[in-house]
């Protein structure tokens, strides 16, 4: 699905890469956890995989693409098989529930029939079957970002790319993502969520990947937030349960 | 691809940009004129040539009895020295060059001064005497008029050999000026029109730089996602060219056919109507393109991946 052979990212100006040989594979129907401080690499590694960016060094295969030498031309294409959720929802304000889903669709050429029946389907999976005429301000943020979700899934794509998806929402609404991204998981769908949400991969159970100064400092599966091996400060809740 | 979502955007962008837009059409309007009034200016060269190269001679005067200048001394010409012009023209060394040529004699020459300077006083202390006789000469190709004139201004008897198309090309090179200028300010106009288009297209794209975002995100393809800008550069730029083919074609009818005509009367051929439809179209194609290439450049940026 994804694979990463020693891929480094340098920006210009700066002397220390983002990404500094990471190698790493993640296979159909995966739900992965991409943990770590800011600036720790986990945008530039998801940047990399939408092909908005191309490696200092290194290779990138995702979903049998070989994306360091995939042509500009080709590039809108390959990103029709991902599906990307950000923090801020980025919904666009004068459309609404349904125009804002339908956009993606119409964008690619979709025809009008298939956008009528994909565009219900996947506001009823989100959970917002009965607000699709409503505008985004409308909303509260967890609908928001349900909003977002079923405009990223409801062209069916392979891998789904969320950027902190729960980082505006309350932890209660997360939970109600969490549950939706585990739905769309198990659907078959590849799931790579950065996040900085302790609570939710401790619950989850996933495979965890931390980046740190743009290394893999660590991949377990069935992870948590922050390793077992190794002993750190904890704080809040994390604190009372590691040493009750 | 979706052509009612794509018109849809075009007016959207328009109805966004409304005064930028109208400014690109006037701006193209006004600076197409110029490029349309320079093309008319170089087709009027081009067919006042035509007609006057073709009635252009080279005059060989013959002395008179008071021309001092030339190769004459206050004697006539006399009728051996113009046999011998006459020879020179027949001979084998000019008559390639010599269309046909005709002698003017005095009373001839008298005849056609009186009827050209009627209504001048001038005209009454002229005598044939004064006038002088002279060999009309027509070329092939008139631009030979050098080798006449070499050949010919040493004979005895001849005062001057002249070439007509001297007085001509003086009003050509005024003309040339006056298109070389129109073409000057219509480049400096163009430049103006092309980096007004790329600016509007710019400020379009900005405000909608999140559902562009969104567009590469999903994988809308670059041609998608430029298309719209395009189209309203290439729109707004059509209404200014069809404008300028508007002003043109008005200029023709009622200036140059309605003014000069009745001014001049039939003294020259003025360029008409079918001269002005044959630049409308050159006008609407320059300004459709520029548009594009200039909405095209300035959208790149936008599109890289």
């Amino acid at each position: 699905m994804i694979r990463f052979d020693s891929v480094s990212k340098a920006y210009p100006s700066t002397s220390r890469p983002a990404l500094n040989s990471v190698s790493l594979e993640v296979l159909k129907g995966e739900f992965v956890f991409l943990v770590g401080a800011s600036g720790s690499g986990k945008s530039s590694f998801l940047r990399l995989i939408l092909k908005e960016d191309t490696p200092t060094t290194g290779d990138i295969h995702v979903l049998g693409q070989y994306l360091n030498t995939l042509s500009n031309r080709k590039v809108p294409f390959f990103r029709r098989n991902l599906g990307v959720v950000f923090q801020d929802f980025r919904l666009l304000p004068n459309k609404t529930v349904f125009d804002n889903v339908a956009f993606t669709l119409q964008v690619i050429g979709k025809s009008r029939g298939f956008i009528q029946e994909a565009v219900p389907d996947a506001l009823k999976m989100v959970g917002l079957a009965g607000k699709s005429g409503r505008y985004p301000h409308e909303l509260s943020g967890g609908e928001q970002q349900r909003v977002a979700i079923a405009r990223a899934v409801v062209n069916k794509p392979a891998i789904l790319l969320a950027d902190e998806p729960t980082g505006n929402l309350d932890p209660a609404t997360s939970a109600g993502i969490m549950t939706l991204l585990e739905r769309i998981n198990l659907g078959g769908t590849t799931v790579l969520m950065a996040t900085h949400d302790a609570g939710i991969v401790d619950q989850m159970k996933r495979r965890v990947v931390e980046l740190s100064s743009g290394q893999i400092v660590r991949d377990e599966r069935q992870g948590r937030y922050q390793t077992q091996a190794i002993p750190t400060q904890a704080f809040g809740r994390e604190a009372e349960r590691i040493a009750p | 691809m979706n052509f009612q979502l794509i018109m849809g955007e075009v007016a959207n962008g328009l109805r966004r940009n409304l005064s930028m837009v109208i400014s690109v059409i006037l701006v193209t309007f006004i600076s197409l004129t110029f490029v349309g009034a320079a093309i008319l200016l170089q087709m009027q060269i081009g067919q006042m040539k035509g007609y006057w190269y073709d009635r252009a001679q080279v005059a060989v005067y013959l002395c008179t009895n008071v021309d001092t200048t030339g190769n004459c001394s206050q004697t006539e010409a006399s009728q051996a020295q113009k046999d011998a012009v006459e020879a020179k023209l027949t001979s084998s060394a000019l008559s390639p060059y010599v269309k046909k040529f005709e002698f003017e004699d005095h009373a001839q020459a008298y005849k056609n001064f009186q009827a050209q300077f009627s209504t001048s006083p001038i005209a009454g202390f002229v005598t044939p005497e004064t006038l002088n006789e002279s060999f009309r000469v027509n070329l092939n190709n008139p631009s030979d008029a050098d080798i006449l004139i070499e050949s010919l201004s040493g004979l005895a008897g001849v005062q001057n050999v002249e070439d007509q198309r001297g007085y001509l090309d003086q009003i050509f090179a005024v003309l040339n000026t006056a298109s070389v200028t129109a073409i000057g300010v219509a480049v400096l106009m163009l430049v103006a029109a092309v980096l007004l288009i790329a600016t509007t297209i710019r400020l379009s794209a900005f405000s909608r730089r999140r559902e562009l975002g969104i567009m590469r995100l999903v994988g809308a393809s670059n041609r998608f996602i430029q298309t719209p800008f395009i189209l309203e550069g290439v729109f707004s730029a059509l209404i200014g060219s069809v404008l300028a083919g508007l002003a043109i074609v008005a200029i023709v009818q009622f200036f140059v056919q309605g003014v000069l005509t009745r001014t001049l009367q039939t003294t020259t051929t003025l360029v008409g109507l079918p001269e002005a439809l044959l630049v409308v179209p050159i006008l609407i194609v320059v300004g459709a393109v520029l548009a594009a290439a200039s909405a095209s450049v300035a959208i790149s940026r936008y599109l890289k991946v």
